[in-house]
């Protein structure tokens, strides 16, 4: 019995050809090929597909798709409370994460109507310059090892690795830090800080130079940059690019100047510009704001307000939290307070001379520093109040947008409170979004081979981007 | 321009379409009514005073479960523009419908929007008329429902989807 739905048999159409007859195709008659690049390609930076089509080496169309990267960041932040997202932001722009944990405290604290203290600003600011010199060194890295400079890349990666060890020094890891709070940081400065940043820097600059000399006029290097990838200025704007890519363009918009935030406005700095809005001027402009975060942070650690260091009790007896405890059970509260406390190793760096340094004064907001927890009623639940679920930080109804200047432009935070103790919506403004969605007009039109240049200037995060 | 002469500019050209103008922690909102979205849009962009060259982002909030708004329209789609050449900064909101989800489109005014309204359809399932090409951004095709919607449950599994055979 025949079956209804049996596809008919498929009938293979050949057409033979002998030497001298038929009609072969002509050369104008080419088709256009399409081709996959990505998603997971070498050249992709992660995950990302680039759909393209080819007539020849030249891409007539360009479409691209992303999201293989996303995580639901903005549903998980509305799950927990304020300070759970944390972690959450780290894995936003993984290589500079530091930035994204202060932009999204930041933009907590302008809902709360809170202000950090001047230490904690200061901190904030190294620890982001830090982070955008890091950045800076992966994206020119990543993107010379792509045109075949592997000893930029080497060199590039050596650099960032002696500026995450201070990184890892201060916040006890090199990626997932997680060193932001609500209402400060989680721990001070470490005491050899200074000196590890200036060998950093040493050693930065010295890369900074040999890759100046490897690159800038180099032959093949400035053949494959320059002029590629451009964008003119409207376009730049229209699609709201920030960052290194609007400066290449010529356009000083820098949310560090433009609206300053933290302490940018007391420490000078030079917003580098380019011209042509290419691939050469990005570079040009990346490697002269390395200089400028540099600057910027010398300065601030020469600024850096002293404030209350360990030196205090440094040499003085310490006792034990059992020994606290019993002290104040024994009714012996008088000047328990200020009685320096042995912390357990993991909570090094939030002792009080510490937490009041870089803590705003704000017990909506801040946990109190160990000795008040471990040491007194008050403190006890001070702390209580801001780790119970439905407590915790709750700032007023209201919304509040924050915008930093991250590695690739403006990362801006925009936070809705109901009221509650977890966010009512968070949403970021992923600054590496708007060039990935330029992408198609910037390489239509020009080679294949003109896409890996092009896209490693767009210095796509995919942990930020598709969030 | 700074905050209070924006809002007083918007208003005193659109008078009774600006439902409300607020400033809250230094931030200038506008709330527009959904009608005149894009017409608002068009002359923060075009006037020569206001110039809002670029839309530094899109977004939408779902405030089915916000205490105290309950009986409003349930959406909002909210618009950060920022002026490269001025330097300043506003917020407008547009109010849109549960049962009809549909706001003009802005592409016509800033590239960008594209794709941040991609973003927000595939989030909020709002729709965008006048979109050259609304698919989803980040979720795939055969996702169902839009996971940033307040009554999306943050746990709920849907299967991967195979290869089409």
């Amino acid at each position: 019995m025949a079956d209804p739905e049996a596809q008919p048999p498929r009938t293979r159409r050949t057409q033979e050809f002998f030497l001298g007859e038929g009609t072969f195709p002509q050369p104008e008659a080419t088709e256009n090929m399409q081709v996959n690049i990505g998603p997971s390609h070498p050249a992709m930076h992660g995950v990302i597909r680039i759909f393209t089509e080819l007539d020849g080496e030249q891409v007539v169309r360009a479409d691209v798709e992303i999201g293989y990267l996303h995580r639901g960041f903005e549903k998980h932040c509305e799950a927990g409370p304020y300070n759970n997202a944390m972690p959450y932001t780290d894995r936003l722009n993984y290589v500079s994460p530091l930035i994204n944990n202060f932009g999204y405290c930041s933009a907590v604290e302008k809902l709360l109507d809170i202000t950090p203290t001047d230490r904690c600003q200061y901190i904030r600011v190294i620890m982001s310059e830090i982070s955008r010199i890091t950045d800076h060194l992966t994206c020119i890295g990543a993107s010379a090892m792509e045109l075949g400079a592997f000893t930029v890349f080497l060199y590039m990666i050596k650099a960032r690795e002696f500026l995450w060890e201070v990184i890892e020094q201060v916040t006890g890891a090199r990626l997932t830090i997680s060193y932001g709070r609500v209402g400060g940081v989680k721990a001070d400065l470490t005491p050899d800080f200074e000196a590890g940043v200036r060998k950093a820097f040493v050693e930065t600059r010295t890369v900074l130079g040999e890759v100046d000399k490897l690159l800038t006029e180099n032959r093949i290097f400035v053949d494959r940059m320059k002029g590629v990838g451009a964008l003119s200025r409207e376009d730049t704007i229209s699609y709201a690019i920030t960052g290194p890519m609007l400066r290449a363009c010529g356009v000083p918009f820098d949310v560090r100047r433009a609206t300053p935030y933290w302490v940018y406005d007391r420490l000078d700095f030079e917003i580098p510009v380019g011209e042509a809005g290419d691939n050469y001027d990005r570079y040009l402009v990346r490697m002269a704001e390395m200089e400028q975060s540099m600057r910027i942070v010398e300065q601030a650690l020469r600024d850096l307000p002293g404030g209350p260091t360990n030196v205090d009790f440094e040499g003085r007896p310490m006792s034990a939290p059992p020994e606290y405890v019993d002290r104040g059970k024994l009714g012996k509260t008088d000047g328990l307070l200020l009685t320096p406390l042995r912390l357990s190793p993991n909570l090094r760096g939030q002792e009080r001379p510490f937490h009041d340094a870089v803590n705003a004064p704000d017990r909506r907001a801040v946990l109190p520093p160990k000795e008040h927890t471990y040491g007194s009623i008050e403190g006890l639940m001070n702390h209580f109040m801001l780790v119970m679920d439905g407590f915790g930080i709750r700032p007023p109804k209201g919304e509040a947008y924050f915008p930093v200047e991250g590695a690739n432009g403006e990362l801006g935070f925009y936070v809705v409170s109901d009221g509650t103790d977890r966010p009512y919506r968070v949403r970021c403004r992923p600054p590496c979004l708007p060039p990935t969605a330029a992408m198609p007009r910037m390489i239509e039109g020009s080679m294949v081979a003109d896409i890996v240049p092009t896209f490693g200037s767009v210095n796509m995060i995919a942990g930020e981007l598709e969030r | 321009m700074d905050g209070p002469a924006i809002l007083a500019r918007l208003q005193e050209r659109f008078g009774a379409t600006i439902l409300e103008a607020h400033e809250h922690r230094g931030d200038h909102t506008a709330v527009v009514g959904p009608a005149a979205g894009l017409e608002v849009l068009r002359f923060c962009r075009d006037d020569p005073a206001l110039r809002f060259d670029m839309l530094m982002d899109l977004t939408a909030v779902d405030w089915l479960k916000y205490p105290g708004r309950e009986d409003g329209l349930r959406f909002e789609v909210v618009y950060h523009l920022y002026s490269v050449a001025e330097n300043h900064r506003v917020r407008i909101k547009v109010p849109v419908d549960e049962d009809t989800p549909v706001v003009a489109s802005a592409v016509g005014l800033w590239a960008i929007a594209n794709w941040f309204e991609r973003e927000v359809w595939d989030m909020f399932g709002i729709r965008f008329e006048g979109h050259p090409d609304l698919r989803r951004l980040l979720m795939y095709e055969e996702f169902v429902g839009h996971p940033l919607r307040k009554d999306y449950v943050i746990n709920r599994r849907q299967p991967l989807i195979g290869p089409k055979n």
